[in-house]
């Protein structure tokens, strides 16, 4: 191998924090124009072999060669001037200023007498949409504007920072499908102009479709660094767990619906917003409904009806055969429907509060003692749901804000499951986790309909969908277009058609 | 076309037509001026026999607005930085008593830098306790404010410090530049300095981005914590000029000039636009704002309201400005 094609290699890096050692003697290189994927379960160390690239930590030992000269990265600054450009998993822009302001922001370009000239960093920033290839108003404030466009700007503004390699983390997370896919092919174009690509995810699709090479890590260590062509996505699941999940992402027949008596759940001619418009579909104990769709089909919007949030126009839910008005959320909750939503930070948890108030806040009704909150049961309480769902946590007073993705999940998962809902709605419940803790949450699921609940799953990944769901309703423009019981459908191929609306 | 082009194009600029430009505006920014107009001309006709539109009144209401105005400017980069600083009509009055003790001490130019050493001072403190030991500004300030009027009130022993200086008693406001008259001039110069530092240069833009998202303009390499202490140190000095305006137009340095001007210069910010959780500033507006003000006190006062009516008068509009500017 010729080691002058390497943008960046990464030597024998080691780094612990507080003795505590994250990351052991690892390796990782990257080629010129090359999509190079970096795998590894939450904890693997990815994230901080990243953040050592991107100067936010100092390694321990080990060195980093950049365009074949070692380079010292200590900050960030040092990290932008060697080339490297970071696309945030969490958007990192200033909603209240423009595209354009965003992409040159401290690197402005001064017109006369010093003063910022707006005209020149808009006209530049079309340049770098227009190499690009795609069509974004610079002049737009980012506020006003979508995630995908979010994503372009940090694309933008790292290329026009002469970014040589892009780290990007689950670039798709926030993405709808055909959003994803003009990303992907943006990738492309970046390859073919020799940028070089470090892709984080856990969709191992997107890997296939992307990467050239994979790393993965586990426990901090480097398992192996090979061409895609080389592995198969079960090497690839097995090593970044470190066990065979075989079958996990396979459907299970389970044997728990009741066909007998009342549906749990009926819904009849919904109306409510542009995006639910004349939904009936109705719901039995044990069973798991599976809602597809494309963005904006009206899945979320749905959820958010039968939880209460928003307004029922017309139509009628019955439980248990019974007419109930679903007009706020504690109505929903009084009724025994849970909603677990999609953006867990922004709307499932209160990031700085510690893991035992988070989990009892819907439960605060079950641990009072006269007027007072007892703390003893609070603690039992917490401890169980803790045990229960595995949520793999330090101490359950420490701010749920340092869990992992796939941890802070569960905590919000089991927080709803402490109220003991009967319907349980989970709006994405495995969005950016990795896939041992995905199949955990699947398994979760099944248990949970196997105990009797009605559950229904709204989910992008089909092969999840799939996975878990008896039956899969199909919305479009806000209304359901099909109603597919799980042994008619053959493959995610045909459930991707029923979704076009083909 | 590129096949890029697949993503929705709701947003971007091809597919913008004029109603959608009408939609998409963003009123929170212009109600200022909106308001402004409708207030002066309801009080132009309501108050068209008690002068109000005459030349003598209208410059009465820029003077009496002035000092508001100066400090406000300073304020909208402590709010669009997300950052609060209650002590600026405290240190206005710290300022006034200093400046007029070293100016019968020492004469004109030591008085001057006494007033500005106070702003210096008080600024820095505040600046460094929360870019440094990361203190709520909130909190900081509003020790401040007490200790700064208690200092003031101290050094002199609650007397008036008269001024007797006319050179300084006509640069900082008694007296006029030809027909203008220098308070005017003052918070001019101030707005214009103001606006264009917030607007078109590095500072004012990582003022913004520090402002609208900590962590991405630290990401971006700017120096949020000096940021942060810039805006304080900004806001300090500019009231201590403020206090100097005080001291001149009224001829003597006492700790209470400036008492409650925090809460009218906050007003004013906000009521010009500048959102309270920053990322958004403007000067302009706040200019408009601090006018705002001026005007419904002084229309108030030819009305015959006294003074207890005037303030339910000019807090429920307050309030029924900012109602209006809230994002929908």
């Amino acid at each position: 191998m010729n080691t002058a094609d390497n943008v960046v290699e990464m030597r024998s890096i080691s780094k612990g924090f507080n003795g505590v050692s994250v990351l052991k003697d690892v390796s990782f290189d990257v080629r010129k124009g090359e999509v190079h994927a970096l795998a590894g379960g939450n904890g693997a160390g990815k994230s901080t072999l990243m953040k050592i690239l991107q100067g936010v930590y100092q390694a321990d030992a080990g060195e980093i060669v950049i365009g074949g000269k070692p380079a010292t990265i200590n900050s960030i600054q040092d990290a932008k001037a060697a080339g490297i450009g970071m696309v945030f998993q969490e958007f990192s822009l200033v909603p209240s200023l423009t595209v354009a302001q965003n992409i040159f922001l401290a690197a402005e370009p001064l017109g006369m007498g010093g003063f910022i000239d707006d005209r020149a960093s808009v006209r530049r920033a079309k340049e770098v949409f227009a190499e690009m290839e795609v069509d974004v108003d610079p002049q737009a404030e980012v506020s006003r504007l979508g995630t995908a466009y979010w994503q372009l700007t940090e694309i933008a503004k790292a290329l026009s920072q002469n970014a040589q390699v892009l780290i990007m983390d689950e670039p798709t997370a926030s993405l709808a499908r055909h959003e994803s896919e003009a990303l992907f092919e943006l990738i492309d174009r970046l390859k073919q102009r020799g940028i070089s690509i470090i892709y984080i995810s856990h969709r191992m699709d997107e890997v296939y479709r992307l990467a050239d090479r994979i790393t993965i890590l586990r426990d901090g260590a480097r398992l192996l660094t090979e061409p895609l062509t080389a592995v198969t996505p079960e090497q690839i699941v097995e090593g970044i767990v470190g066990k065979k999940i075989e079958g996990q992402l396979a459907y299970r027949e389970r044997d728990h619906v009741a066909h007998e008596g009342a549906p749990l759940l009926e819904v009849r001619g919904l109306n409510a917003g542009p995006r639910v418009r004349d939904v009936s579909f109705s719901l039995r104990p044990g069973e798991i409904l599976g809602l597809a769709g494309l963005m904006g089909s009206g899945r979320t919007e749905l959820a958010r009806a039968l939880f209460g949030i928003d307004r029922r126009e017309s139509g009628e839910i019955l439980i248990r055969g019974e007419k109930v008005n679903l007009n706020s959320p504690q109505q929903a909750i009084d009724a025994g429907v849970a909603l677990i939503p999609e953006d867990r930070r922004a709307q499932g948890l209160v990031l700085d509060h510690s893991v035992r108030d988070n989990l009892l806040l819907p439960l605060l009704g079950q641990i009072t003692r006269g007027p007072f909150l007892d703390s003893m049961k609070g603690k039992d309480l917490s401890s169980s749901l803790i045990k229960k769902f595995a949520v793999k946590v330090a101490h359950p007073n420490r701010p749920v804000r340092l869990l992992s993705g796939g941890n802070q999940q569960k905590v919000v998962i089991a927080k709803w499951l402490g109220t003991d809902p009967d319907i349980l709605i989970l709006d994405e419940p495995t969005a950016g986790v990795d896939i041992g803790t995905k199949s955990e949450i699947l398994d979760m699921i099944r248990e949970l309909a196997s105990a009797g609940k009605a559950v229904i799953v709204i989910s992008s990944e089909y092969p999840e969908l799939l996975a878990v769901s008896d039956r899969v309703l199909v919305l479009k423009d806000g209304s359901v277009i099909r109603d597919i019981p799980r042994s008619d459908i053959a493959d995610e191929e045909y459930l991707q058609l029923a979704v076009q609306g083909v | 076309m590129s096949k890029a082009n697949t993503i929705p194009a709701r947003d971007t600029a091809a597919h913008r037509n004029f109603w959608t430009i009408l939609k998409e505006l963003d009123w929170r920014r212009y109600v200022i001026y909106i308001g402004f107009v409708v207030v002066f001309l309801f009080f132009a006709v309501l108050l068209r026999d008690q002068g109000f539109m005459s030349p003598q009144n209208l410059l009465n209401i820029f003077r009496q607005t002035a000092t508001i105005t100066v400090i406000a400017v300073g304020m909208t980069y402590v709010i669009s930085c997300a950052e609060i600083d209650l002590s600026v009509g405290s240190v206005a009055g710290l300022s006034s008593v200093c400046t007029a003790m070293a100016l019968s001490q020492w004469g004109l130019v030591p008085g001057i830098l006494a007033g500005l050493a106070v702003g210096l001072v008080v600024g820095s403190i505040n600046g460094a306790l929360v870019s440094l030991l990361g203190i709520p500004s909130f909190l900081v300030t509003l020790g401040m404010l007490g200790i700064a009027v208690g200092v003031a009130q101290w050094i002199t022993a609650s007397a008036p410090q008269p001024i007797l200086n006319d050179t300084f008693n006509m640069i900082f406001g008694s007296g006029d530049f030809g027909p203008v008259p220098g308070l005017v001039v003052w918070s001019a110069i101030f707005v214009a300095i103001g606006a264009v530092v917030l607007n078109r240069t590095k500072f004012g833009r990582q003022v913004l981005a520090t402002g609208g998202n900590r962590n991405a303009a630290e990401f971006t390499g700017i120096n949020t914590k000096r940021i942060k202490f810039q805006v304080l140190l900004i806001s300090g000095m500019v009231a201590s000029v403020a206090g100097m305006l005080y001291a001149g137009r009224l001829q003597s340095g006492r700790f209470q000039w400036g008492s409650g001007d925090e809460l009218s210069a906050i007003a004013a910010v906000i009521l010009g636009g500048t959102s309270l959780f920053g990322g958004f500033g403007s000067i302009m507006g706040t200019l408009f704002g601090a006018l705002l003000i001026g005007l419904i006190n002084n229309g108030l006062i030819l009305a015959g309201l006294d003074s207890s009516q005037q303030q339910v008068v000019r807090g429920a509009i307050i309030i029924l400005a900012v109602a209006l500017a809230r994002k929908k």
